[in-house]
Order: structure tokens, then C-alpha cells, then sequence
């Protein structure tokens, strides 16, 4: 351990260099050929099987393993990204103990499904390092769509609407594409710059331009997208973060973990990302986990994840729970911020116990702290938007949005998990309808 | 413990697991392996006449695989032993002087006179082997030289050698027969009729395991050219278990003794080919797959069976199922069984309902939330199901007891047996009438 593990305060550098690459290496690295094949051949082939249904994208996984299985992982590949385009990143980040695997018949057989993650990211692999897109364009339709977010939902929404023969145009507030992939994915989830491989990859279909640094209600708006456009799609996400609601929490040091995120994704060099030596994340989704993890990785010496409620309240999974617990991260719950104490920055942070009822029990607990993070939700900013459910813009099934030739999709939708599954199925979807509404005809 | 010793026509041995004429006995060295491991025999892969054969220089094996790479099937074009007769009978003698417990039967291959045979049995007999077993069977290479299955497929040829063996030699005489052909019983017959003290079978079957795609050529391939083999593992199990069971419940075969081979793997596939009429059993593939330990599992195994029947000798497995091997015909028409399905250990994959909805008499229900259910307006009792399921146990074919109504026919179970001989949709039963 490098003794810079034990200096307070917020520094980089605070472990050897070899470290950062061992702490950062894939989380599960990809399974060979041989692997493949043994996880393969564990599929039963179910009827009207009940991971299919358990997918958000409804990706035929029985078809697609047999796939795999007979010597095809190409085939298996079209067989996913035909329902997913960004089956490739989906199976690196799926939640797929709560997803496919929950509902795999052999984790009820025996509690150990068949690998459908990992041997999604075979198939996906597979096909797109050898460069191939498998899909082309249907004949032009004239029409142009406008899409306001490059995430998950935006693209999945703009490769679609491509194929089917309409031009796209993207716009997106931030530099790069990709949205969460690119800014908010955990590291070691997403190795070696797949998030814009993947970008790349996709846009091969042709027919989408992406404009950078164009975002809604500052460089355009959506009267202006409407009028230039045929149809609008909006899937820019969720770009406020909800405020933390306790003394003392402008003090410096006090951050967000959305912000601690992208830097470390977009930091060339992670031993040049600093963190703190006392680190506490207040949440309980799976941006908390992601934070905690990575101040972890990056050699914190203590890291805090403090959640207001029981851990079965948890948005994170088990499993990424358990993914925390391994890498050294203490969680504490039923515990509320109250204060953040320090001079300027701040040095400790002070939690009230509450029960399940959220009344403080009057005990309370105290935590050093040099470098706190928030993670308690991101909120849909913006004005002039379309009439909104609860904080998130209303749609029907199809997407669409209280405005005539709006749709929208995502997390800046409601209705549907925050996932870049669900973002991809619900901009895949409003597709086929924005389709169905330009041409009359459904695909 | 129960004592395993067996004692198959005269030649005795501490199990009844013997290895098969195959490779895994084509040497020394393999057999003291194999004797060491402890197989109760071994029967010596087939001497010949010198100048000794030649095998390929290819891929002489190809293979079918079940799940995970596990071996179905294997395919061999390998010949009879491809060293000197003088170098295998040393062999042969000092092993059975090392090993004067075990079985030692040498298999032989000459051509299809005489002379020959008069000239190698008395070879053999010198190395004090204990009987000898006449390959007849051998599919490929040596049956387009008039030996191996061309005298196997010809009931007049194998009556004819053996009975020229019989006429040279001392030592017990088996009979191993080639699946290659129409009816099993005719060259057991012949067999007999020769005087043989025994058959063995089944030799491998002609076989094609698979084409490679991209030569277009079917594998094995040698320099681009393929040619059938003989199959044999677990894949053939179900046919040799038949042609057993068809020599064993034949009464005009006089109960001639069988050793059994074909796919034998487990102690349980041992006590099956037993219980068909088997005095003892031969195995190749399964030990050419995992290696000589697995008769330690085939030992413990039957062993502990034995012991949960109460059975003290081996003999007392030997053709214990014959008698419940019958024609279809006398098969009883009132039996009436229906699908079940044990709902605590359904995993709800659903594969009943694809199989029997697709391709069979769609009687299982399939409801929301993929609760599976047997119809038993629509049963069959075909047992698709059963095959399919993946979880043992799980759907089980019960029997409707007398009385009760059968739903899909609407008619009272009959207590009594009747079958298609007495059945009134039968033409020749209401002729005989």
C-alpha cells in the first residue's frame, strides 16, 4: 500500500501505477470460444422462454445461444442487435440477476442460470470487432428526424429510424456520444473505449449526423426542432441532480457522484483522478455503488455508502451491493445526512438513524469525511417541454408525448426502469411509430 | 462387497467387466494398465497373419458429441493389430502369466479357410490364453479382404469357421457378431450350429460420423477422402441392448451365453445388458474416453446394486429382464397410463408443451404464468414429455387403476389383459374367428 493512502484530503496518485490497472481491468472478462460453448450448452431451449419476457428488449436469448451453440455467433449477433442495437454495451451493464438470469429456468433449477450476459457480449463481440453491420438502410424516405440525446435511447431511436430509410439528425449537450455509456457506465464495466466503438459502429448504418454541443433550451429549442424536422424524439435523460437536503452541504469536497463519474471516464490517466482518503456516497441506486466502487478502486481508505433505508430498499442490485461489500465499501443504513461539518471543506459527516418510518431514532452517527458524494437521484431539466407525469415527461406506450410529433424515451420519460435497456426498447419503439406516423405504413 | 467373480463359459475372472478387442488391448502395455486398474479380462485386439496389417497415417476416429463435448459416439477405421503375430503372442504370455486371475481371450482374424486357422490356434493356445473370440465382425478394411463382417454377414461362413475352430482347438470359442445385418438371430444360429461355446456382440456399426463442410468430405478425412467406420459408445447402446435381448429370448438359441458390448459406459449399463441375457460384458469406448479407472466405478456400482437386491452372484442379474421382452402384439391394450407433472419440481421451461402441442397430441395446458399441466382428455401417455423434460422425475407416466374411466377414450379401465391378437380392429383376429 502506497503510504499517499494515508494522507488526509482530496489527492491523485494515491496508489503505484500497476494498481490503476489492475482496478480497472474488466469485471468479467470475456468468455473464449471454448467457454462459450460450455455456457451454451447449458440452455434448455424453453418455450415462449421467460427470459425473453424478463428482457426489456425481448431479445430471442433461446435462439441466439442455440446460435452460439451450433458454431454461429455471428448469426447470434444479428439475432440480438435486430432487438437491441446496443446489445453489446447492454450486455456489459444489464442487470441481468434481475433480468434475464432471474428469470432463466436453470436459476430455479439450481441457482446458477445460463450466462445470457456474458454470452450476449460473446456473440456482440464477435461480429462487430470484425467491422460488420449487419443492417442497411431501407430506400429514402425524405422525411428527417430530429433527436435530442445521443444515449442509449437517442441512438437506439436513430438507428432505427435509419434503417428505415429516414435521416436523422442527433443532438447532444456534451462533446462525445454515447450518453451514459460514454459518461456514466462504471468503468470497469465498459474497458478499452467500447462505448464509443460501439457509437461508431452503430452510425455505420448511415443517414444520422450527430451535432456536439447543441443542447435543448440553450443552443436550440424545441419549437425550432419541430419546425426543422418531421418529428421530434427527445431522450436527453435526466441532467439535473437532486440536491441534498442538510446543513453545511455547499462545503467544498461535498459533490456530485454523476460529475466524479465522467471525469473518471473521460480522464486519460486515472491516477490523475483524485479522491478523497475518508469517502462517504449518499445513496442507494446504482450511480452510489458506481461512485463508492471507483472511489475505492482509486484508493480511498475509507469509503462510506450511506443509504436512508434498508438495503432490500436498494436500488442497486444484490448483486452490485455485494460488488461494493467485496471491493471493500461499507454500507450503513437507515441513516439521513444532517449536517456536513468543516471549515470550507468539509472534514466529517454527521447522520441521523431513522426506522422504517424515516422518524429519527435520536441516535445519530458521525463519519470522517473529506470528500462526499451525492447520489441521491438525477431530475429532468428543461422548460417549455411536453406535459410531464410526476417529474418525467408522460408518453403512451408508443412514446409519444403530450405534443403532436414528439415522442420521447428513456430516463427522461416515466414509466420504466432507468436502464440503458429500457432506454434502448423505448427509442427502438418510438421508432416504429415515428415511422408508422411519417409514411402510414408500419414496418 | 458383493462377490463380483464371474465365470463365463469355463473362463473365470474376478468381475465380469472385460475389456473389448480394440485398441486399449492391442498391447502389453495397455493391458497391464488395464489389469492393474482392475478389469476382470481383456480381449486381445485381433491378431492376424502375417505380414501384418497397415493402419492409416490420418485420423483413424471421428465422433458425435452430446452437451458440453461429451462423447455420444465414436466412429474408428482402424484395422486388426498392426504389429508382428510372434510380437503379440509373447505378449500375450507373459501378461497371463502375470495375471493368472484375469480373462484372457485372444481375438482372431484369418482368412476364411481353413488352413489358416489350423495354423494360429495352436499358436495361441502355447501363450495358456483362455479362450479365443472369432471377429466377424470388424466393418471396414478387413471385411473388403473377405474377412472380419463379410464372414459375419454370411450365416453359412461363421457356421463353417467355427466349426473349423472348434475342430483345432481346446479352448472356449465366442463368437462376435456384426450388427451389419438384417436379423441378429440368424448368425447366432449359425454359431451354434458351428458349436460355438458363446457369442459377443455387437461389433460397431457401418457409419458416417460427419462431413466436414468445408472439403465436402466426410470425416474422418484422410487427405481429403473419408471412408465408412464402425460406431460404437453410448450412442449404440440401444441397439446392442436389442440384438441381446433378441438372441436371449429366442428359445431355438438354447440359451447360447452372450458376452455383451456395445456402449457399455456405467456399472448401470453393465447390470442392463446382464439383465437382457449378458453373462458378461465388454467395454472400449467408455475406456477409451476416460481412461482404465472407470471400472472402479463399474465395480462399486454393481457391487452396491447387488447388495440393495440381495443378490450374491453375478448370475443372478444374468437374464432376470429376458422374459419381460415381448412382441408388441402381446403388449396389454387395457393398460392406461396418463402424464404427471410434480408442480414443486417443474422449472417451467416448457419444453413438455413445445414437444407435445408441436408434434404430439396437445395435452399439456400451458397457463399465464407457465403453471404446465397434463389434459387428461388428450393424454396418450406417448412419454414425450418425460423424454424431454429436463428434470428427472418431474413428469411421470402414472397408471389408471381398473375402473376408473380413461377421460380421452370415455371407457372403463379393464382389470384384464388383452391385446392386439384379440383386438376387434385387428383383421386376422377376426379371420381366426
Amino acid at each position: 500500500m502506497s503510504s499517499d493512502a494515508f494522507t488526509p484530503g482530496i489527492l491523485p496518485a494515491r496508489l503505484e501505477a500497476e494498481a490503476y490497472v489492475d482496478h480497472f481491468s474488466d469485471l468479467h472478462p470475456r468468455l473464449d470460444a471454448h467457454e462459450a460453448l460450455v455456457a451454451a450448452d447449458r440452455c434448455y431451449f424453453c418455450h415462449d422462454a421467460p427470459c425473453i419476457t424478463a428482457c426489456p428488449t425481448d431479445i430471442d436469448i433461446p435462439l441466439f445461444i442455440r446460435q452460439i451453440a451450433t458454431g454461429t455467433p455471428d448469426a447470434a449477433a444479428k439475432t440480438i442487435l435486430s432487438q437491441n442495437i446496443m446489445g453489446g454495451m447492454c450486455a456489459r451493464v444489464c442487470p441481468t440477476e434481475q433480468l434475464c438470469e432471474e428469470a432463466c429456468v436453470r436459476e430455479l433449477a439450481e441457482g446458477k442460470p445460463v450466462l445470457i450476459g456474458q454470452l450476449q457480449r460473446y456473440a456482440t463481440d464477435h461480429l462487430q470487432e470484425q467491422g460488420i453491420h449487419p443492417f442497411s438502410r431501407a430506400a429514402a424516405t425524405g422525411k428527417t428526424v430530429a433527436v435530442v440525446g445521443a444515449g442509449p435511447a437517442g441512438l437506439s431511436c436513430a438507428h432505427r429510424l435509419a434503417m428505415l430509410g429516414h435521416d436523422v439528425v442527433v443532438y447532444d449537450a456534451r462533446p462525445k456520444a454515447g450518453g451514459l455509456n460514454e459518461y456514466g457506465i462504471a468503468t470497469y464495466k465498459t474497458v478499452e473505449g467500447f462505448a464509443q466503438a460501439e457509437v461508431d459502429w452503430l452510425l455505420q448504418i448511415g443517414g444520422i449526423r450527430i451535432e456536439f454541443g447543441k443542447a435543448l433550451g440553450r443552443e436550440e429549442t424545441l419549437e425550432s426542432l419541430r419546425a426543422g424536422h418531421d418529428a421530434v424524439f427527445l431522450g436527453m435523460g435526466l441532467g439535473g441532480v437532486n440536491a441534498l437536503e442538510a446543513e453545511g452541504s455547499d462545503k467544498e469536497g461535498v459533490l456530485d457522484a454523476v460529475d466524479f463519474i465522467a471525469n473518471l471516464r473521460q480522464a486519460d490517466d486515472l491516477a490523475q483522478v483524485p479522491v478523497g482518503r475518508d469517502v462517504v456516497v449518499i445513496g442507494g441506486g446504482m450511480t452510489a455503488i458506481d461512485a463508492a466502487v471507483h472511489a475505492k478502486l482509486l484508493g480511498a481508505l475509507n469509503v462510506t455508502l450511506v443509504y436512508r433505508r434498508g438495503r432490500d430498499r436498494m436500488n442497486a442490485s444484490v448483486f452490485e451491493q455485494d460488488l461494493a461489500t467485496s471491493k471493500g465499501v461499507r454500507i450503513v443504513t437507515h441513516a439521513v445526512p444532517r449536517a456536513a461539518i468543516g471549515n470550507g471543506a468539509v472534514r466529517e459527516i454527521e447522520f441521523d438513524y431513522v426506522d422504517e418510518a424515516m422518524a429519527p431514532t435520536g441516535q445519530t452517527l458521525r463519519l470522517a469525511a473529506d470528500q462526499v458524494f451525492r447520489a441521491i437521484g438525477q431530475s429532468l431539466v428543461g422548460e417549455g417541454l411536453p406535459a410531464l407525469e410526476g417529474r418525467k415527461i408522460k408518453v403512451d406506450d408508443a412514446g409519444r408525448t403530450s405534443l403532436q410529433g414528439v415522442w420521447a424515451g428513456g430516463d427522461c420519460a416515466a414509466g420504466g426502469d432507468d436502464l440503458t435497456v429500457t432506454a434502448v426498447a423505448e427509442g427502438r419503439d418510438a421508432a416504429m411509430d415515428i415511422h408508422e406516423a411519417l409514411t402510414g405504413a408500419a414496418a | 462387497m458383493a462377490d463380483l467373480t464371474s465365470d463365463f463359459v469355463g473362463i473365470k475372472s474376478p468381475n465380469p467387466f472385460w475389456l473389448a478387442s480394440a485398441p486399449p488391448t492391442d498391447k502389453e502395455y495397455n493391458v497391464r494398465r488395464a489389469f492393474e486398474a482392475g478389469w476382470g479380462g481383456v480381449v486381445w485386439k485381433t491378431l492376424g497373419l502375417d505380414p501384418h496389417v497397415v493402419n492409416v497415417n490420418g485420423p483413424r476416429y471421428g465422433a458425435i458429441y452430446g452437451a458440453d463435448r461429451r462423447l455420444l459416439g465414436l466412429n474408428n477405421i482402424e484395422l486388426i493389430t498392426d504389429r508382428p503375430l510372434q510380437t503379440n503372442l509373447d505378449e500375450i504370455k507373459v501378461v497371463k502369466r502375470d495375471y493368472p486371475d484375469r480373462a484372457m481371450i485372444v481375438s482372431l482374424m484369418v482368412p476364411c479357410e481353413e488352413e489358416p486357422w489350423k495354423f494360429i490356434l495352436p499358436l495361441v493356445e502355447d501363450t495358456g490364453a483362455d479362450g479365443v473370440e472369432l471377429n466377424f465382425g470388424c466393418p471396414h478394411g478387413m471385411s473388403e479382404r473377405g474377412m472380419g463382417s463379410a464372414v459375419g454377414q454370411v450365416p453359412e461362413y461363421i457356421e463353417m469357421v467355427t466349426r473349423w475352430v472348434k475342430a483345432n482347438t481346446r479352448m472356449p470359442v465366442i463368437v462376435k457378431l456384426t450388427p451389419n445385418i438384417t436379423d441378429i438371430r440368424k448368425p447366432a444360429e449359425a454359431a451354434m450350429k458351428g458349436g460355438a461355446d458363446a457369442v459377443s456382440l455387437i461389433n460397431t456399426i457401418n457409419s458416417i460420423t460427419s462431413v466436414d463442410l468445408d472439403l465436402f468430405a466426410p470425416e474422418p478425412t484422410i487427405d481429403g477422402k473419408g471412408a465408412h467406420g464402425g460406431y460404437c459408445g453410448p450412442a449404440v447402446k440401444p441397439i446392442a441392448l436389442n440384438m441381446v435381448a433378441e438372441i436371449a429370448r429366442d428359445p431355438s438359441l438354447g440359451q447360447i451365453p452372450i458376452s455383451g458390448i456395445g456402449g457399455i459406459t456405467t456399472w448401470r449399463d453393465a447390470a442392463e445388458f446382464m439383465a437382457l441375457g449378458a453373462g458378461n460384458v465388454q467395454v472400449c469406448t467408455a475406456a477409451m474416453t476416460y481412461g482404465f479407472k472407470i471400472v472402479q466405478e463399474m465395480i462399486s456400482g454393481l457391487s452396491d446394486y447387488m447388495d440393495s437386491k440381495g443378490l450374491t452372484s453375478v448370475d443372478q442379474i444374468v437374464g432376470r429382464a429376458v422374459r419381460n421382452v415381448t412382441d408388441w402384439q402381446h403388449l396389454n391394450l387395457n393398460y392406461v397410463a396418463k402424464a404427471k407433472i410434480d408442480q414443486d419440481l417443474c422449472i417451467s421451461c416448457g419444453r413438455c408443451f413445445a414437444a407435445c402441442e408441436d408434434t404430439s397430441h396437445q395435452a399439456i395446458a400451458m397457463s399465464e404464468d407457465r403453471t404446465f399441466t397434463v389434459i387428461d382428455e388428450e393424454c396418450v401417455a406417448c412419454n414425450l414429455c418425460v423424454n424431454v423434460c429436463p428434470v428427472e422425475d418431474c413428469i411421470t407416466m402414472e397408471a389408471m387403476a381398473p375402473g376408473l374411466v380413461d377421460p380421452r377414450t370415455g371407457k372403463v379401465v379393464e382389470p384384464d389383459y388383452a391385446n392386439w391378437t384379440t383386438h376387434p380392429n385387428n383383421p386376422a383376429a377376426k379371420a381366426a374367428e
